[in-house]
């Protein structure tokens, strides 16, 4: 799949997931956000960039993981990202969703 | 004499011990084994126990059998690692090393979930990734009269991931030949996107729930066991009713290694995920569950890994550079009930494939494909796990590296 945002072609799995995080930045963000009905604000780009953070040192998004991270708790997370925050924020962040082995 | 020290006799560890005997001269390397159990179990025979396919028997042996001769067995509590002094200090003694390995595994932690040991633990909620989890569920599940099941995964990672939606279909299948299917809801409960993650998997393998009518709960983080209610409930305030619960709770390592002060949050180890060598110090190494690596906790993969850090340790001994070899291969059996089963082979970056195993174009496996022999493949692995794999004799034609001859990658829709 591909998205078109601003004149770019970011590419997507078949799930919207990007397929790389080079070609995110904030006006993909918020094309996808749009598609997830989340309207971002300051918090929710404060969360983005830890889930980056996050993935970049290879630890993929947990509940648990938010609970620690000092950036926000857990009911907030499910406030900013409502109806399953793990896969809505990881598609925003442009990073793959966290997955089991099969 | 320089000492080789090796922690939890588990099936990495055990495997460790008959990997590397042979190649360190027994006048210069003395090797050192320790665990605090008497009992190895085969893990994945956990799965069948519920079902009473497998008895008690058939899945725990003297852990002692199995480590080499020539090889120091020591059946004591590890207090702590003192990473800094090439240390290790046990209940009553202390042992020096000069190189370590970390074999420690994970358990299971459900004191990490509110309410989950309240009043209906091992009375109406089980886990079977104990033995003693295993056989209290067996035990229930022989008078279970029906009702809603759920099985429930709490968060990732866990110890074979595949383990409980194995226990799914394998549930299904058992109620149906107890002719009570029609007493029994199965719900599976997840934390994921689904029961599939993978696009090759959940193209090739959804219609699998809907035939078993398994009904699947996906995106649910579990806050908390309301006993009373019985009910799971997660950080949104949705619940999901039970009459029996099989959960997977948390996995983290050994406390040991909170103790020493060398995990993460769910005290797994971090360790290169190529190497095995551990990120902080270089003369320890780590295998199996105990690694924070993205592999599956699986087995096969300790097996896998076991090839690579054997060489791994002698070419340290000797000074040369490390192996990055380890691809995060994992081969794993999948039963899914009515005497079938699924074999997947994946690794890091290659999502599990179409094809035979292993051999290109004959098999006698098929991969990602239900056959009759792969689940007498998978009950045959018991023999194998006692037989081979632990004494570290090689399994024929199954190489560390995922092989890609006579793999199918793009999946036909």
């Amino acid at each position: 799949m591909e998205l078109n945002v601003a004149g770019k072609t970011i590419n997507l799995t078949d799930d919207g997931y990007l397929t790389n995080l080079s070609q995110w930045d904030k006006e993909v963000a918020l094309a996808i956000a749009k598609e997830e009905e989340v309207e971002l604000t300051d918090a929710h780009f404060k969360v983005i960039e830890w889930v980056q953070t996050q993935f970049k040192n290879g630890v993929s998004l947990s509940v648990r993981g938010v609970k620690s991270s000092g950036v926000v708790d857990i009911k907030e997370f499910y406030a900013l990202f409502p109806g399953g925050p793990l896969k809505k924020a990881t598609r925003i962040a442009g990073i793959p969703k966290p997955q089991s082995c099969i | 004499m320089k000492n080789l020290l090796i922690l939890g006799a588990g099936t990495a560890g055990t495997m460790m011990a008959n990997h590397l005997r042979p190649k360190l001269k027994q006048n210069q390397w003395k090797i050192t084994i320790v665990d605090q159990f008497k009992t190895h179990y085969y893990q994945p025979g956990f799965l069948f126990l519920p079902f009473d396919t497998y008895s008690e028997d058939q899945v725990k042996k003297v852990g002692k059998k199995f480590i080499p001769k020539g090889v120091n067995y020591i059946q004591k509590k590890i207090e702590r690692i003192l990473p800094q002094e090439n240390k290790v200090e046990l209940v009553d003694e202390i042992i020096q090393y000069d190189i370590l390995i970390i074999a420690t595994g994970s358990k299971i932690a459900p004191e990490e979930t509110e309410g989950l040991l309240g009043p209906l633990w091992k009375k109406d909620i089980f886990d079977f990734y104990t033995f003693e989890g295993a056989l209290a569920l067996r035990n229930k599940l022989r008078e279970w009269k029906g009702g809603e099941l759920v099985v429930h995964l709490t968060e990732m990672p866990i110890k074979c991931p595949v383990a409980p939606l194995e226990f799914s279909f394998l549930a299904d299948s058992f109620f149906r030949e107890k002719g009570m299917r029609d007493k029994v809801e199965i719900t599976y409960v997840t934390p994921l996107t689904g029961a599939f993650t993978k696009p090759t998997c959940s193209t090739a393998l959804s219609y699998l729930l809907e035939e078993k009518n398994i009904k699947m709960i996906p995106d649910f983080s579990i806050e908390m066991v309301d006993n009373e209610k019985k009910e799971l409930v997660d950080f949104e305030g949705k619940s999901i009713p039970f009459d029996l619960l099989v959960t997977i709770p948390t996995n983290m390592g050994d406390d040991l290694i909170k103790r020493s002060g060398m995990g993460d949050e769910l005290n797994f180890v971090p360790t290169h995920k190529h190497t095995l060598q551990s990120e902080a110090h270089e003369n320890i190494f780590v295998i199996g569950d105990a690694t924070n690596v993205p592999a599956s906790k699986a087995g096969s993969v300790a097996h896998f890994q076991a090839e690579t850090l054997t060489d791994n340790i002698i070419l340290y001994i000797n000074g040369y550079t490390l192996k990055e070899e380890f691809d995060g291969h994992a081969n794993c059996f999948i039963e899914t009930g009515h005497n079938k089963a699924l074999l997947i082979d994946f690794n890091y970056v290659t999502e599990p494939v179409h094809g035979t195993f292993p051999f290109a174009g004959i098999g006698p496996l098929s991969l990602l494909k239900e056959s009759v022999l792969n689940h007498w493949g998978k009950l045959a692995f018991r023999w194998i796990y006692w037989n081979m794999l632990l004494k570290g004799i090689p399994i024929p034609f199954v190489s560390r590296n995922m092989s890609f001859k006579g793999k199918i990658f793009d999946i036909k829709r």
